[in-house]
């Protein structure tokens, strides 16, 4: 199996790896590029622990190739502090207590924060809806809505 | 201690600070299971019998070895032979032997250099089977003529004449119990299933092993047990203990599922064969469904004798569980737990543990008690319908107290069950008006909780902070409360404590976190360390007074003397003794290791209001609340997190989460697309009631509180289901083709 | 196995027509990935079609009709207002499947080529009369969006034919489109049973309408009787009880992990008549 070289642009970085055509972005993001925030939990699409944006749009990472992210713009979880500072969906979700094991948290705050671009002042079904591919087996979700809800008024409070 | 002298004011404890992990957690820095890489590192994969029992006629692996880059192929060959009880039913779980006992039981493993590749390799291992018969149900698996699964299996409980596949028997009650059925007004027996569901954390097994020809090894494992790892991968593997050094990652989820072995001794023997390379092994989700603990199915069969006034006068259970192809389902704790919460002079419980060609069970949050609470609540709640009880009072007037004799023959002592169903009585909750094909349920639940071994230290650092070494691994922000607890005796800020959990060469043996009891036991571990290093600083400063140490004291954080009598000295702070340590004795520190005594029991109560389409069956929960006796809430928001959680896992058990079985035997939901657990949109907000009736085996109060809010969300719901539509739905999930083909029948 | 990212769909149908192996062709690859990881398939080679120029555009028609390219995700088609004006019943179809991640990637072309009969977005499109636009080795065709998958699985398209575009029809005057599924949970399931409908009016009478049911049968089923219960009828209770036993007749179901053959049967009857009413509303209140 020949391997293809990729040149991408991660967080910001631009950043070259060898994929095997078969491997995924979420494979190459964890074991060629050293970002290991993304998370595998289904493989298949159905729990959303890989969410990453890929040109802006929120994706599965697992359901994408490697060799894919050539010439794209790939977002982590890594990349959501700016600087030293957290993002307030970051801040929030420690503050209100929203995560517990914290596997699934990365994927959701990136769906978090995807969703709040395009809608700043969700309802809590909005919310609900759009974090339904993202699996948390925790929480029973009840305190990341409340957390994304106080992230959501604090945004739209700051903007 | 008397429950009166229990304190009630703190300085922290009862506060919500920011969790100590929270930062890495939110940023992705937080280390799992899948996220170590190690120089020289190989990566493993798992082959897995496709059939639900096979004898392994020949494992060929010569395909497999010639690809380019395969380092080591595995087989129960490469095993130690000898071993019994619960050792063998781990090595026969982690490389299966003469037979595959189950769709997904490991047959071999192959190490190779990359993850690709050691796939491939082991699709290229060639495993000729002779398939034979199989049984699935517990039902079945009961029935005399069932295909026996091993021969010799069942324990010396086991009454001569019993089916092939019953390896344990449990029979126990007290009163009379034909009595007390005929003092009843009305007697009630129904059936009661159960099906399998697993814990479903996002996190799949993930561990990298590594272990060297001299017998040392090492590994870094999500677990919620790193001790547990160590033992059993030593006794599967011939090892000595001490030469293992188990570290946890942080870890996604367990739920009770991560408290075993699967494919760790793997990686270790895979590593010994390829010249002690670490191998990394990552479970797909497939492969956590096929082949890692499920809980168990549960076939259950309960009587109730109640008065006309709702006392109820005997209860009859018996259980039959299978909890696949190995012993150790839950049936004695889910009869243990059936009427707990209840007052009832006559009893009696029978139950099977059954053999069936399924996965080894593992241990699921509060295990065994959901089920037995899915029996018992709904024909209570059943026959209070009836009767025209108040299905809240009935439980009331029954409600068991301080000093009474439980179901399973425990004295209960400072208990909160009718402190809990008081509150939740009292909640607005019960007072929303419900509308057309809606309906509202109540139930309760129980569990134990634990103790266990327990080893803490706490070591004071240069500048007066704290660092404290736990054994058991942080699920549910368990750092947090040990923290706050930490902080609060020592009288120093929460931010000045640093808990690490630890790994195996650091302390002495502690149990995984489970039983809830990671608060409670390494609290209170804790907390006696931290009250030992108070009395080594109190001795350091009066030492430096010279003045007797039992002439200090320790207030907020600094040692004084104790009185005007002692002298006049100011008060020295932990700060300042520690800054000197190094010349007044050198380090200090506290630990404690025990069994701590003292745990106590947690009863919850939950009420939850549904909505079904009288069209297609399906079900809306709109509403949903838990109330549970939490001894004493460390940390309230990580106490509701627990209290959430668990009621969002029942929700998932009662609705739509199950292991579905083909006719061949083999696992047909092996995926989250199938294995339905609840996602965001199929919950409303989950409201919670801390009850606090302070645990006195506790230095603060704590009872535990990570299990019990799984128990009462299936008979809840199924109630709920009864009030809104006026159907009974005895078997789990209340699926929408099940519950419009009831209503249909009803007409 | 091979990646292949093609510039034109003639070179992708000859990579295909030539490839000795097993062939696929990515779009938004929640299927094909999925297969890949699981080993259900193992390609030799693998055609990216999505960096074909005008593979990511929805544009009007000359006849004022659609035209939606390959890799048009899902969210992009909930995203455009002229569209989801038209077919609305044809975006929610594709807006249902999976997540909101999955909706960033997945396509209507890959939901039809995955040969499922519970794809949520094919009812839909069976219901608008969508044609596919199919390029070959030979040159292209044009196939009834009905006619390409023949089972679970399978489809219609020979080697080295790759879908080149979807085309909707003009929507016209007073129609309206729906489409609802039936599935446990609120989100993430595949269909147990889906129904599209789509109908014209003439005041309050339906002028023409085609019902189309999804994971009822091996594939998804176009059901005429179903149309003619409600074809010169206002949707009265009449209507509603024939469309319902029309819907009823056409399930030829199986018992399976997600529902059972009485269950889907009666539920195909039961998401006829909801999608029916949301359809006639839509025709008769105007486009929504």
């Amino acid at each position: 199996m020949s391997r293809i070289h990729v040149t991408t642009t991660v967080n910001g970085d631009t950043v070259e790896f060898l994929a095997d055509p078969r491997e995924t972005l979420l494979d190459c993001l964890r074991d060629h590029v050293g970002l290991t925030g993304s998370k595998e939990g289904c493989g298949t699409g159905d729990c959303g622990a890989c969410s990453v944006r890929l040109d802006g749009t929120l994706v599965c990472s697992c359901l994408v190739l490697g060799v894919e992210a050539q010439g794209r713009t790939v977002e982590t979880i890594e990349g959501m502090a700016t600087g030293g500072e957290l993002h307030p969906l970051q801040r929030k979700f420690i503050e209100h207590a929203a995560l517990q094991c914290g596997f699934c948290t990365p994927g959701i705050l990136v769906a978090a924060k995807a969703l709040l671009e395009k809608n700043a002042n969700p309802t809590d079904t909005e919310i609900r809806y759009w974090l339904a591919g993202n699996l948390c087996r925790c929480t029973g979700y009840d305190k990341i809505i409340r957390a994304v809800q106080d992230a959501a008024a604090e945004m739209r409070g700051a903007a | 201690m008397p429950k009166d002298e229990l304190k009630a004011e703190f300085r922290l404890v009862g506060t919500r600070p920011n969790r100590p992990d929270g930062l890495d957690k939110v940023t992705g820095r937080a280390r799992y299971g899948a996220d170590a890489t190690l120089p020289g590192m190989l990566w493993g994969a798992v082959v897995r019998s496709p059939h639900a029992h096979a004898k392994i006629v020949k494992i060929d692996a010569s395909k497999a070895l010639a690809l380019d880059g395969v380092k080591a192929v595995v087989t129960r060959a490469d095993l130690p032979t000898g071993l019994t009880g619960e050792d063998w039913n781990l090595q026969e779980n982690t490389l299966a032997g003469e037979k595959a006992l189950y769709d997904g039981h490991a047959v071999a493993a192959v190490a190779a250099t990359s993850r690709l590749l050691a796939e491939e390799a082991a699709r290229l291992v060639e495993v000729t089977y002779e398939v034979l018969p199989h049984v699935i149900d517990v039902d079945d698996a009961i029935r005399p003529d069932a295909p026996v699964i091993r021969e010799g299996a069942a324990d010396a409980s086991v009454p001569p004449g019993m089916p092939p596949n019953v390896v344990r028997y449990l029979d126990f009650g007290r009163g009379d119990i034909d009595a007390g059925f005929a003092a009843a007004d009305l007697v009630r027996e129904q059936t009661y299933k159960t099906e399998a569901t697993h814990q479903g954390y996002i996190e799949p097994h993930a561990c990298v092993g590594q272990l060297g020809a001299d017998g040392k090894g090492e590994m870094w494992v999500c677990t919620q047990g790193q001790w547990y790892i160590r033992k059993m991968c030593s006794a599967v593997l011939g090892l000595e203990a001490a030469q293992l050094r188990v570290t946890p990652s942080e870890i996604g989820g367990g739920f009770g599922g991560k408290t075993t072995i699967f494919m760790e001794p793997l990686s270790l023997a895979l590593s010994r064969k390829a010249g002690g390379r670490p191998v990394k092994i990552v479970m797909s989700r497939s492969e956590v469904l096929r082949a890692t603990g499920p809980t168990a199915s549960a076939s259950m069969d309960v009587k109730i004798g109640m008065k006309k006034d709702g006392t109820i006068t005997a209860g009859r259970a018996e259980f039959r569980m299978q909890g696949g192809a190995f012993p150790g389902s839950p049936v004695a704790e889910g009869l243990y737990c059936a009427f707990a919460p209840y007052a009832i002079p006559a009893l009696q419980h029978i139950g099977y543990d059954v053999l069936a060609n399924r996965p080894k069970c593992a241990a699921y949050r509060a295990p065994g008690s959901p089920m037995g609470a899915f029996a018992v609540e709904s024909l209570i709640d059943e026959m209070c319908r009836e009767l025209g009880l108040d299905p809240m009072a009935v439980r009331l007037k029954n409600a068991v107290r301080e000093g009474d004799t439980a179901s399973y023959g425990a004295t209960f002592g400072s208990i909160g069950l009718i402190e809990t169903l008081e509150a939740t009585a009292a909640h607005p909750n019960l007072a929303v008006p419900l509308g057309p094909n809606q309906g509202r349920g109540i139930a309760s639940g129980f569990w134990f909780n634990h103790a266990g071994e327990t080893s803490v230290t706490l070591a004071i650092g240069e500048d007066g902070t704290a660092t404290v070494s736990v054994g058991t691994p942080d699920i549910g922000g368990s750092r947090a409360s040990i923290a706050l607890m930490t902080a609060e005796t020592l009288g120093i800020r929460y931010e000045d404590v640093r808990v690490n959990i630890v790994e195996t060469g650091a302390l002495g043996v502690n149990e995984p976190t489970h039983g809830s009891r990671a608060t409670f036991a390494s609290g209170k571990a804790a907390v006696i360390a931290a009250e030992a290093a108070i009395r080594e600083m109190c001795n350091r400063a009066a030492a430096e007074w010279g003045i007797e140490p039992e002439a200090v004291e320790w207030v907020q954080g600094a040692a004084q003397p104790a009185g005007p009598n002692a002298g006049k000295f100011p008060p020295m702070s932990i700060a300042e003794i520690a800054s000197k340590m190094g010349g007044t004795g050198g380090p200090i520190s506290g630990h404690h290791e025990s069994v701590p005594d003292g745990f106590g029991a947690s009863f919850g109560a939950h009420v939850v209001d549904v909505e079904v389409d009288p069209e297609t069956g399906r079900t809306t929960v709109l509403r949903y609340l838990v109330v549970q006796d939490a001894g004493r809430a460390i940390h309230p928001a990580y106490v509701e997190g627990q209290y959430q959680g668990g009621a969002a896992q029942g929700i998932g058990w009662a609705l739509n989460e199950e292991y579905i079985y083909g006719k061949d035997g083999r696992l047909q939901n092996t995926v989250f697309l199938d294995y339905r657990i609840p996602v965001a949109s199929d919950l409303p907000p989950i409201d919670t009631v801390i009850v606090e009736v302070p645990n006195p085996g506790h230095p603060y109060g704590v009872r535990g509180v990570g299990e019990t809010g799984i128990t009462p969300p299936l008979p809840a719901i199924a109630n709920a289901i009864h009030a809104a539509t006026g159907v009974r739905l005895r078997h789990l999930p209340m699926t929408p083709p099940k519950i419009l083909a009831a209503m249909k029948t009803k007409g | 196995m091979r990646y292949h990212a093609p510039q034109t769909f003639e070179e992708a149908a000859q990579l295909a027509a030539q490839a000795p192996g097993v062939t696929r062709f990515l779009a938004g690859g929640t299927d094909v990935l999925v297969q890949l990881r699981a080993a259900m398939v193992r390609p030799d080679d693998l055609i990216d079609i999505k960096k074909i120029p005008g593979t990511a555009e929805i544009s009007r028609t000359a006849d004022e009709g659609w035209r939606i390219g390959v890799a048009v995700a899902g969210a992009q088609l909930g995203a455009h207002a002229g569209l989801k004006a038209d077919w609305p019943g044809v975006v929610e179809g594709m807006e249902l499947v999976g997540s909101t991640q999955v909706q960033g990637r997945a396509t209507l072309t890959g939901n039809l080529c995955n040969g499922s009969p519970a794809a949520d977005s094919v009812p839909g499109l069976v219901a608008a009369g969508a044609v596919a636009e199919i390029t070959g080795p030979t040159g292209k065709r044009t196939v009834a969006v009905e006619d390409i998958p023949t089972g679970p699985g399978r489809t219609s398209l020979t080697k080295g034919e790759v879908i080149s575009a979807l085309l909707l029809p003009p929507r016209g005057a007073h129609g309206g489109d729906a489409y609802l599924r039936f599935i446990p949970r609120t989100e993430m399931d595949i269909a147990v049973v889906g129904c599209a409908v789509s109908l014209t009016v003439e005041g309050a009478t339906i002028t023409a309408a085609r019902v189309v049911l999804g994971a009822v049968a091996p594939t998804v089923r176009l059901v005429p009787d179903a149309a003619k219960a409600i074809i010169g009828t206002a949707l009265d209770d009449a209507a509603l009880a024939a469309l319902t036993k029309a819907a009823e007749a056409a399930c030829s179901p199986i018992d399976d992990k997600r529902g059972t053959i009485a269950f889907r049967t009666e539920v195909a009857g039961v998401l006829a008549r909801r999608a029916a009413r949301i359809a006639y509303d839509r025709a008769r209140g105007g486009k929504q």
